[in-house]
């Protein structure tokens, strides 16, 4: 019996089992795939500030920011706080960028035209100015999953956390109205509270709990360059179309690709944003245009090679937000998915905002904007 | 020659005997075909050749069928492909990239129908030294000798397991290399009674015993060499008695300057993995592309031959590709009809005719017996130590990934997510079977949607309406 | 009729057909780059374009695989 049963062992899964076990609840982790089998292994590792409205999704990105950088403390993945610079390709544009810096209210250097070539030495001329922002952030995902997996289990006492992977939810067990545990492929899980990570899947965990969640996959590829010797790259860096695409509400093909180095080496060049279902086919435009991004800003990338291809499926709701927190249709069932493309961003502010909650404590930030029920109330 | 952008009847990926006989076979009965391979001649791994070829077994009638496709249809060699697509219109494209003085060039090849013959590679195990310069794969060496005739080097200990041994050893000691010993990781009867022998590949098999006699190379069953020991280079492995799972008995240290190493073949099933073939487990647990009695596979247009169907030697693989080329001809014929009727795709795929069905079988049974006579066996993983490297390219050792299995890593898609072995240059060609092995799960379908190394700038002009496909521009014509 | 190719300004000879790999393995060259971590010596290895160990700059170009490349008079190669 735990206090806790998380069902999903992605990074926002081992952050709400971190933050739990933390908290001194005792929890189990069930995964029907290994550690960060899912979008977790599929994504960037973008920790941002700089793509976000002034809103709800922004503060949980601001305290995110801070969570990171003290769980960056633990050791065991690379975190690196290399910033990142957004750049426009004109001066309007770049005067609109500057305006959403201030409306952001986080730190940021306007950084004009001549100036850009101080931040990235490499990138192509022409640009009119841009902004950077110190925050943004990059971190191995699935290391960091896995990382906060097994601090979980080790720093606070043993059996606080424990691990079920290859293990499938099938169903949930209630008593009265109230969540008791999970149905699995390996037995039942008995858990006085059960939290849905389970991300993309997020919909379906909800399903077999009888409550409905719209999430949706938004299909993202991502470009992976050979190792380079010397570092091209020294932060994230995107041009302004990435902010407008992220709110972007089109199922058509976006591209505006973030451009980064990598401590081992290679450049990453992503990520597309399709909505096309769980279609895995590779989509050789796509690629195409990713990499005549990743030429634009950088044209030395020109003679260097993508090694490899991946692609993830970001789990979206309509409105674009996260869902955190308890459902109040299904007492016991609480949610922590719904991330799109900002879920290794956010996955600390997640697990810490729904440990408070499932310790009877008062969260840091308001979740009305995240509640579970809010589609319902709009569809009637 | 110019002409507007082309629609090929057929593209065939791989210019050695399975992709030659398929091509070959389909442009004499009067498609329009293209056939792309990497090398900058034809031949494939087994027929790989010099610029002036020397004689060997079957190469001289390789060759004749190199020249009759030549003179029917675009032999487009130096060509890597890299991914082939379906478009919305139903047909393929086969996007390959070729080496200009310019810099790398993409190139479209349009197509009705994919053929895959794209063979095979040789599949390595690791062991504690095996990165060090001097240490090659057995096909490695072959290939220096067949295509440069150039040594691996002159004191050779030759090992692993598999038939492919053989002519790899009797190959350097022919040509000159002192090859210390032949030592074969499985058990058996020894040479004399080699399964080669008993399948009846008795002259090929008697071929290479009587050169490895005649050079005084011993050949010695349940034995490997599990270490490669140097500075810069290899100067002496450790070879070890082994027990029939390959955990060691005892060991010596030999002192050699190169080690030839494999451990049966991976086939190269990543261009039928990008377009969803269905894949099926051949006899050793690896996956290969799922074909009918005519070498089609689940998806329609796209038939594979030789390896990439199930791994049994050049003899298997130039049937098939014979096979294939008949079954596409007929879907040729068939649609055409089609165009003037209206029974569209009611017709079943040519079938081979009954001769070369039972010729099929019986190389493929016989490809089979090798397989089930030289398995991998557990022990090798044994011989690792905690630093040996397991992935070359992003130089993981084995404490990596067993810490990544005890951080939650089941499978061997995870160990790679957690510590990055097959994360490099050659995406898990060469670490991949043995990340798998380590992991506990047989070896899952490559998924490598860019299937060779394609510059950013070469990529990023897909994005633009591509010039016609031109491989006769004047001064441009790789073959030959 | 052989030819030269120059291996960091050292003359390499190379019989017509061969690549850069094989003639620099024929010239005794049996490694031409180090691994990025470890700085360990790689030269040929699957010989047949698969494992990228024998990654080789050859007239200034981005590395390439010396065992597909077939080698050409007046080739420069630099070796990392």
């Amino acid at each position: 019996m735990s206090d806790v049963i998380v069902v999903g062992a992605g990074v926002v899964g081992a952050a709400c089992a971190y933050y739990a076990a933390r908290a001194g609840l005792d929890v189990t982790v069930i995964d029907r795939g290994p550690v960060a089998g899912g979008t977790t292994g599929s994504g960037e590792g973008n920790v941002l500030v700089s793509d976000k409205e002034p809103g709800p999704e922004l503060e949980l990105a601001v305290l995110s920011n801070r969570l990171w950088r003290e769980l960056a403390g633990l050791g065991g993945f690379e975190f690196e706080p290399k910033g990142g610079l957004v750049v426009a390709e004109t001066e309007e544009v770049r005067r609109q960028l500057t305006e959403l810096a201030v409306k952001q209210d986080v730190e940021h250097t306007p950084v004009d035209g001549p100036a850009l070539r101080d931040y990235e030495p490499h990138l192509a001329g022409g640009f009119a100015g841009g902004v950077f922002y110190p925050q943004d952030a990059q971190v191995q995902p699935m290391l960091a999953a896995a990382t906060l997996l097994r601090r979980g289990a080790d720093s606070f006492g043993h059996g606080t956390l424990r691990l079920r992977l290859g293990v499938r939810v099938t169903g949930f067990i209630r008593s009265g109205e109230r969540v008791t545990g999970v149905r699995t492929s390996h037995g039942d899980v008995l858990g006085d509270a059960v939290v849905n990570a389970a991300g993309t899947w997020g919909g379906e965990v909800a399903a077999l709990a009888g409550v409905e969640l719209p999430i949706l996959p938004r299909r993202g590829f991502i470009l992976v360059t050979e190792p380079l010797r010397e570092p091209l790259i020294r932060h994230k860096v995107y041009t302004a179309a990435y902010v407008t695409n992220v709110a972007s509400d089109s199922a058509g093909l976006e591209t505006s690709a973030v451009v980064e180095g990598t401590p081992a080496g290679t450049v990453l060049i992503g990520a597309s944003r399709e909505r096309v279902g769980f279609d895995r086919t590779t989509s050789v435009p796509v690629l195409a245009r990713l990499a005549e991004q990743a030429v634009a800003l950088f044209p030395a990338l020109r003679e260097v090679r993508a090694i490899r291809s991946y692609c993830g499926f970001r789990p979206y709701c309509p409105d674009h937000l996260p869902v955190i927190g308890a459902d109040p249709r299904l007492p016991g069932l609480y949610h922590a998915c719904g991330h799109e493309g900002a879920g290794i961003g956010l996955a600390p502010v997640t697990g810490h905002l729904l440990a408070q909650v499932l310790t009877g404590q008062r969260p840091d930030l308001d979740l009305h904007p995240f509640r579970p029920d809010r589609f319902a109330k709009e569809a009637s | 020659m110019t002409h507007d952008r082309v629609t090929y009847d057929l593209v065939v990926v791989g210019g050695g005997p399975a992709g030659v006989a398929g091509a070959l076979t389909a442009a004499l009965a009067g498609l329009r075909v293209a056939l792309v391979d990497t090398g900058t001649r034809l031949g494939g791994q087994y027929f790989r050749h010099a610029a002036e070829p020397k004689p060997a077994p079957g190469l001289a009638r390789f060759l004749r069928q190199g020249r009759a496709l030549a003179a029917r249809a675009d032999v487009l060699l130096g060509h890597q492909v890299w991914n082939v697509s379906r478009e919305p219109d139903g047909g393929l494209t086969v996007h390959c990239l070729t080496r200009r003085p310019a810099g790398e060039r993409a190139v479209e090849l349009r197509a009705r129908r994919l053929l895959i013959a794209t063979g095979a590679h040789d599949r390595p195990l690791p062991f504690p030294g095996w990165d060090l310069p001097g240490v090659l794969t057995a096909g490695g060496a072959q290939a220096l000798l067949k295509g440069g005739g150039v040594l691996a080097g002159r004191r050779v200990v030759v090992s692993g397991t598999g038939p492919f041994l053989l002519p790899a050893a009797a190959g350097l000691a022919a040509a000159g290399a002192r090859v210390l010993g032949v030592y074969e990781a499985n058990g058996g009867l020894g040479l004399a009674r080699h399964p080669l022998l008993a399948l009846g590949k008795a002259g090929e098999a008697a071929g290479y015993t009587a050169t490895l006699a005649r050079h005084r190379v011993p050949y010695l069953t349940r034995r490997a060499v599990i270490a490669a020991h140097g500075e810069r280079e290899v100067e002496a492995v450790t070879l070890a008695r082994l027990d029939r799972d390959w955990n060691v008995l005892s060991s010596r240290v030999v002192a050699c300057d190169t080690v030839a190493v494999g451990y049966g073949f991976v086939p190269q099933i990543e261009l039928g993995t990008q377009l969803g073939c269905r894949t099926r487990a051949d006899v050793d647990g690896s996956p290969v592309i799922d074909v009918d009695a005519a070498q089609r596979t689940s998806v329609p247009g796209v038939w594979a031959a030789g390896e990439p169907a199930g791994v049994g030697g050049w003899r298997l693989a130039e049937l098939e590709g014979r096979i294939a080329g008949r079954a596409i001809a007929a879907d040729h014929r068939a649609d055409h009809r089609a165009d003037q009727r209206a029974d569209h795709h009611t017709g079943h795929p040519a079938d081979p005719p009954p001769v070369f069905a039972r010729r099929r079988e019986r190389w493929r049974a016989f490809g089979a017996a090798l397989q089930r006579a030289y398995p991998v066996k557990p022990g090798w993983q044994g011989w690792l130590r905690d630093d040996t490297l397991v992935c070359r390219c992003e130089e993981v050792p084995l404490a990596r990934v067993r810490e990544a299995q005890a951080m939650g890593a089941t499978d061997a898609r995870a160990v790679k997510l957690l510590a990055r072995p097959g994360m490099g240059w050659c995406q898990g060609r060469i670490c991949g079977y043995a990340v798998s092995c380590l992991a506990g799960e047989p070896p899952q379908e490559p998924r490598r949607p860019v299937a060779q190394p394609v510059t950013l700038g070469a990529l990023a002009s897909l994005t633009h309406p591509q010039t016609p496909a031109t491989p006769q521009d004047p001064g441009d014509d790789p073959a030959h | 009729m052989t030819f030269h190719i120059t291996v960091d300004g050292r003359p390499v000879p190379v019989v017509p057909g061969q690549t850069i790999g094989a003639a620099l393995h024929a010239a005794g060259v049996r490694s031409w780059r180090t691994t990025r971590f470890g700085g360990r010596p790689r030269g040929l290895f699957c010989g047949i374009g698969v494992c990228f160990d024998c990654l080789i700059s050859v007239n200034g170009r981005a590395p390439e695989r010396a065992c597909l490349l077939e080698a050409e008079p007046g080739d420069e190669v630099t070796t990392a």
